[in-house]
């Protein structure tokens, strides 16, 4: 019988000569980081650079509404309905910002503070919150291999879109106008950029955690603008420092029995304090 | 459709190249911002080879009138471009120059990372390819800006980054050039040598130059022809014209000078 690519996985990780890689759920979570990290820190050189960070720190918190209405439809996986609001709330953030009534970060705000507020009172209701604590500060050890297969897809579809998109982002940072002026229509491009990221934020949500995921998000991209010269640099140097951080964090959590996401938000952390004193140095 | 020919420019430019026969036409071009007009009944028209300046004071619609240009504003009435052969293009290359560096000090993009951008369809997170690295170097070096390539945007001056921008928005070369306020934040030499230059160019290239400025003075040795605005086209003509037009005096507080 041939083995599956997951079976191959599973034989090759448990060869390792380390205590953690004898246990089902660590080599699962350590596949899961390998999809996660890197497309967070491929779509944090953008927010990084079109200052959306709390944009997307506002796409995760909105998960609370997300995961409420999933609870008064009835749903068995809230995912959907995370899905789902999440986009109608890039949508609502974007029609905002292009009327210009509110400046931007006045207009995230109150989103923020109405859809955190809006979960957390229904969620709340008969005192059940308890319940969802896991998606606080999620649980990277609880992945199954399917939803790691869905990542997987997700990252594909992401990192080609993202890729499609990237240089007329790239321009439209650096001015809309010359972006326009070279038949690259910016706001098309911003607009599924922002759904991308609120997609890509959402799955990934119950692994990392609401509270943390936005660091995994901006703090490889923020070390990787530390020690790039170019824009090829500062994606691999992204990805490269998301990378590092998500294997050493989640192994780090296995040894110290702590929560993955923030493990590894620390790890990141550690490693974009290096960045900056490479910097102030030199 | 039929285009009507268009009238005879209004000055005659002294471009040793100039064909004459191209044209970029605004017609009855008018727009609104929230409601409010901030543009009325436009007609302008931009020949090869001529350098127009747009003068007006703040908020006279200078920048709504390039957003109109570029396709970037809604508005009414009509923008059309007319080539050599006098047919009618409706996506002419644009050359944009914009009116000020607001770009992060820190972006970690390089000159040949913007030029790969613009010129390839190629992520330029991936890496520039060869060809591509070829085209910067050319489009930089009819600015002399190609010993630029490699540096960061962010780490250029105030006139090194406006030649990179003309390079950028020479490549390929367009039909019209358009430059908003390039020169706002430049010191005067760097501002004399890029208008020289963008004089130059415009020659060699037979470029139709619309730039919208507030350096009046050097305007007038550079520009073929002025146009005053405010929300509407006040007058237009030599930049001596221009100048001396009473309106204008006003405006720009010239009773002193002269």
């Amino acid at each position: 019988m041939m083995d599956s690519p997951l079976a191959l996985w599973h034989r090759a990780v448990s060869s390792l000569p380390f205590e953690w890689a004898g246990y089902e759920f660590m080599r699962l979570a350590l596949l899961a980081v390998l999809v996660i990290s890197p497309l967070l820190g491929a779509l944090g050189t953008v927010v990084v650079a079109n200052r959306m960070a709390f944009f997307s720190e506002a796409i995760g918190h909105a998960a609370f509404t997300g995961i409420a209405i999933g609870v008064i439809l009835g749903l068995d996986d809230p995912m959907w309905s995370m899905i789902g609001f999440a986009l109608v709330l890039t949508l609502a953030i974007a029609w905002v910002r292009r009327r210009g009534a509110l400046s931007s970060d006045t207009a995230i705000g109150l989103v923020m503070a109405f859809t955190v507020s809006l979960g957390i009172v229904i969620l709340s209701r008969g005192g059940d919150f308890a319940r969802y604590t896991n998606f606080l500060i999620g649980d990277m050890l609880a992945i199954a291999p399917r939803d790691v297969g869905w990542l997987a897809a997700l990252g594909a579809v992401a990192a080609g879109l993202f890729l499609l998109f990237f240089n007329r982002l790239l321009l439209a940072t650096m001015s809309p106008s010359l972006a326009r002026s070279r038949g690259k229509y910016a706001g098309a491009a911003e607009l599924v950029f922002a759904c991308l990221l609120a997609v890509v934020v959402t799955c990934a949500l119950p692994w990392i955690g609401i509270l943390v995921i936005n660091a995994l998000l901006i703090l490889p991209a923020a070390a990787a603008r530390n020690l790039a010269r170019n824009t090829a640099g500062f994606f691999g140097w992204s990805i490269a420092v998301a990378l590092l951080a998500g294997i050493a964090g989640l192994i780090a959590s296995f040894y110290a029995s702590t929560a993955t996401g923030a493990t590894v938000v620390l790890a990141a952390m550690a490693v974009y304090l290096l960045t900056l004193l490479r910097r102030v140095v030199s | 459709m039929h285009v009507p020919p268009d009238d005879a420019p209004a000055h005659q430019g002294i471009a040793p190249h100039r064909c004459g026969e191209c044209c970029t036409t605004m017609r009855g071009v008018a727009a609104r911002r929230n409601g409010v007009s901030v543009l009325e009944d436009i007609d302008l028209h931009l020949h090869c080879g001529e350098l127009t300046a747009v003068i007006g004071e703040n908020g006279a619609g200078k920048t709504t009138l390039v957003k109109c240009l570029l396709g970037e504003m809604p508005h009414s009435g009509e923008v059309h471009f007319l080539d050599a052969a006098r047919r009618r293009k409706d996506s002419p290359v644009i050359g944009y120059v914009p009116q000020h560096n607001s770009f992060d000090k820190d972006a970690p993009v390089s000159v040949l990372d913007l030029f790969a951008a613009s010129l390839s369809a190629r992520p330029a997170c991936l890496g520039v390819s060869a060809p591509v690295r070829q085209a910067a170097l050319a489009g930089l070096q009819r600015t002399s800006a190609g010993q630029l390539i490699d540096r960061k945007v962010g780490s250029l001056s105030g006139g090194e980054l406006q030649r990179v921008l003309l390079g950028l928005a020479l490549t390929p070369v367009p039909n019209i050039l358009v430059l908003d306020e390039p020169m706002s934040g430049v010191d005067h030499r760097g501002r004399e040598q890029f208008y020289g230059l963008l004089s130059k160019l415009r020659r060699e290239y037979d470029l139709a130059v619309l730039l919208v400025s507030h350096d009046l003075a050097t305007l007038a040795r550079f520009a073929d022809r002025m146009v005053f605005l405010d929300r509407r086209i006040v007058c237009e003509g030599t930049p001596s014209q221009v100048l001396h037009d009473p309106r204008v005096r006003e405006a720009f507080s010239l009773h002193s000078l002269s």
